[in-house]
């Protein structure tokens, strides 16, 4: 009844929106984001550090939790408070309010920096809506990575990266037998999602995903892909510690960081976490794509720029705007994060192992879109309700449910 | 016979104010969320109209469904859970004993904190690798199991025992007090005539305790439409559905999922559900009230 309210009142919010257009001042922003583990907070202080060094003035409203900051961000908007910029990610998420008229254009920004030469074309593509530019991307993340810890591959008596499934499962016996956790399992529905897309990639490769997500097809080939990735998630089952329910993916990662578990299925964010705690990849802990996998699913960040009707956020949004596109930012930020850079023309020998790997496969081409590029909110949610019920529901019957996945798409 | 009163202009005019606020805000916001209802609105309202489309989407939702039968589950072992603790504990003050102010504040305690605190604070406690099962084990006990939050069976009811822990200390104030109130002479005549405490608390004090019982289950049963916090801070609706709430269901799809249809179509559901729980109730105490006054 609350949101109905505040629903009601943007119209009269609205009003002001457009009647107020102060002194021109220092260019200040507040920017919305829930970047607030250690290595995502660290990457966005390399942003806020040059464009506090170009004359900015930098507000931090960081709310933790991915859902929790996007219904924040939705309450602002339609209260008519919106926020200078919002972290978010490149997809359909941000087509409605685009769509609505509610974020501003930043076209001169991307002309002068050239951002069409700069960018990959897909990227490009999306971050264009009719022809106009609206957000600036900050990174991309590989999510089909699984790390292990080298002390606890050590100790298992584990020489070698697994290969495949077997061999992986294989692997996670010895963790086991070792005593210790063999997955690392964040128990959050996104995160259970992200494992879902990054097995059912490695069984029915890259033309079948785009098929799946995109074309949204459901002939038998496609039907008998997620059944396998059914039956391989639901032996995962048997490898993960009571204490994985709701288990946030910084606290996965840290029972790697402590050697007691074996791996963890995530995005590359991961890695920002080990280099918070002073752990080098390759040496401390490993990165592979996951067994049998061609390719990478990924997922961009960008930055969101709402309209508020204040020049001089109007002119932090372009600064900011420059500021995250900038070629030493970009690897900068990549390095704290544990993403890879957006910008073709960057300086990647910096970068480490894990992050050569996924630019690898990157400029190959070997990529699928994540959910929330090519889902809308509500499939995404009615995805994760799938994939949750089936990982909590320890059904056992994955033909059932692969006929169930496609009813997402209704 | 009634007298008839002229209406008072002056407080009419005070009274407009309430009555803007009556019309506009409550009711006028309710209406526009069940028209909302019938739309295919996503992230902003829209008016293209779908007539019962969102109803019959949100009826073959499992989650919706599982939402349902969690609130009755948990409303019902809740408020019981509450009613019966609160008057045993308000049974056993109420004996004279020593400290009572003491063991008072304890009980009443609960109640002020915020069920988001009593949710992390059972989450902690429950939760098999840091809670009571860990420090069981630790003890020695390695078979010790106590997984509620994290077992889709019981998760559920743990949230049932984090709310009966919150709850119970303010139907014990309100009993407590109820029982204060009767007579020393009740008690006496009883004694008298050798009839045992048990049956003194159930057959004579209970009885007399009936409005005040009521009120406290009222109270209680409007905290269970809207459970929302203590899911939040404890399971997150997990595993799976279980202990998924209406509430819940309502929010997540208001704001993550961007669902606006959806979400008002089951607001509009629970409203509904609270009016066909009230209604006979209400039938119920205006027939009494006019056969009273037909008497």
């Amino acid at each position: 009844m609350k949101t109905m309210m505040k629903l009601f009142l943007a119209g009269v919010a609205f009003a002001g929106l457009f009647a107020s257009a102060h002194a021109e001042d220092k260019p200040t922003i507040e920017i919305m984001s829930s970047w607030t583990s250690g290595g995502e907070a660290a990457a966005l202080n390399v942003i806020k550090t040059e464009f506090e060094k170009r004359g900015g003035v930098w507000k931090d409203s960081s709310i933790a939790g991915f859902g929790a900051a996007d219904a924040a961000f939705q309450n602002r908007i339609v209260a008519g408070d919106a926020p200078g910029a919002k972290q978010g990610v490149i997809g359909l998420a941000a087509a409605d309010f685009i769509n609505q008229g509610l974020f501003n254009p930043i076209d001169d920004v991307a002309a002068a920096g050239k951002w069409a030469d700069a960018l990959p074309k897909s990227i490009h593509d999306l971050i264009s809506y009719d022809g106009k530019i609206y957000l600036a991307p900050t990174g991309a993340h590989g999510e089909s990575w699984l790390f292990y810890s080298k002390e606890a591959f050590e100790k298992a008596g584990i020489s070698q990266e697994p290969k495949t499934w077997d061999e992986l499962f294989a692997d996670l016996d010895k963790l086991k037998a070792a005593g210790m956790v063999p997955v690392a399992w964040g128990g959050q529905p996104w995160q259970q999602t992200k494992v879902f897309n990054m097995i059912l990639l490695s069984q029915v490769g890259i033309d079948g995903f785009l098929k799946i997500y995109v074309d949204k097809d459901k002939s038998p080939a496609s039907v008998e892909g997620v059944k396998k990735t059914l039956e391989i998630l639901g032996k995962l089952r048997g490898y993960v510690d009571a204490g994985a329910a709701g288990r946030n993916w910084n606290d996965a990662t840290a029972m790697l960081i402590t050697a007691k578990a074996g791996v963890q299925f995530m995005g590359d964010w991961a890695k920002g976490e080990f280099t918070v705690a002073g752990k080098e990849p390759g040496k401390d802990y490993g990165c592979m794509i996951v067994p049998e996998s061609k390719g990478m699913v990924y997922i961009a960040d960008a930055l969101w720029f709402p309209k508020t009707g204040k020049a001089e956020t109007d002119k932090a949004q372009k600064l900011l705007a420059e500021v995250v596109m900038d070629p030493a930012v970009q690897v900068e930020f990549a390095l704290k994060k544990g993403s890879v850079p957006m910008r073709a023309d960057v300086d990647k020998s910096k970068l480490d192992a894990c992050a050569q790997k996924g630019v690898e496969l990157m400029s190959a081409g070997a990529i699928v879109p994540d959910q929330a590029i090519v889902l809308t909110p509500q499939q995404v949610g009615a995805l994760d309700d799938f994939v949750d019920e089936y990982w909590s529901g320890g059904s056992s019957d994955a033909g059932a449910a692969a006929e169930n996945f496609f009813a997402i798409f209704e | 016979m009634s007298i008839k009163r002229k209406p008072n202009l002056s407080a009419t005019i005070a009274l407009l104010p309430t009555w803007f606020v009556a019309v506009v805000v409550f009711i006028g916001t309710m209406a526009w969320s069940i028209r909302l209802s019938f739309t295919n609105s996503t992230l902003f309202p829209s008016s293209t109209y779908v007539g019962l489309a969102q109803y019959s989407k949100l009826f073959s939702s499992a989650k919706w469904l599982a939402s349902l039968q969690n609130v009755l589950i948990f409303g019902v072992l809740y408020v019981a859970g509450c009613l019966l603790l609160g008057f045993l504990l308000a049974a056993a003050l109420d004996r004279k004993i020593r400290f009572e102010s003491a063991f008072r504040t304890i009980f009443l305690y609960p109640y002020a904190m915020s069920f988001v605190v009593t949710g992390l604070i059972w989450q902690w406690m429950l939760n098999p690798m840091l809670g009571i099962q860990a420090s069981v084990r630790s003890l020695g006990w390695e078979s010790f199991v106590l997984d509620w939050v994290v077992n889709r069976d019981m998760a559920i009811y743990a949230l049932v025992l984090a709310g009966v822990w919150q709850g119970a200390g303010l139907v014990m104030v309100i009993a407590l007090a109820g029982m204060r109130g009767i007579e020393a002479e009740q008690w006496k005549a009883a004694r008298i005539d050798g009839i045992p405490v048990w049956r003194i608390y159930v057959s004579i004090i209970l009885p007399q305790l009936g409005p005040a019982l009521a009120a406290a289950g009222m109270l209680l049963a409007m905290g269970v439409i809207k459970t929302y916090d203590i899911v939040v801070a404890m399971t997150n609706g997990g595993p799976g559905n279980a202990t998924e709430v209406p509430a819940k269901f309502i929010m997540d799809n208001l704001f993550g999922r961007q669902n606006l249809g959806l979400a008002t179509a089951g607001a509009t559901v629970l409203v509904l559900g609270v009016i066909i729980a009230v209604a006979p109730f209400r039938y119920a105490m205006h027939m009494r009230d006019k056969a009273k006054g037909a008497a």
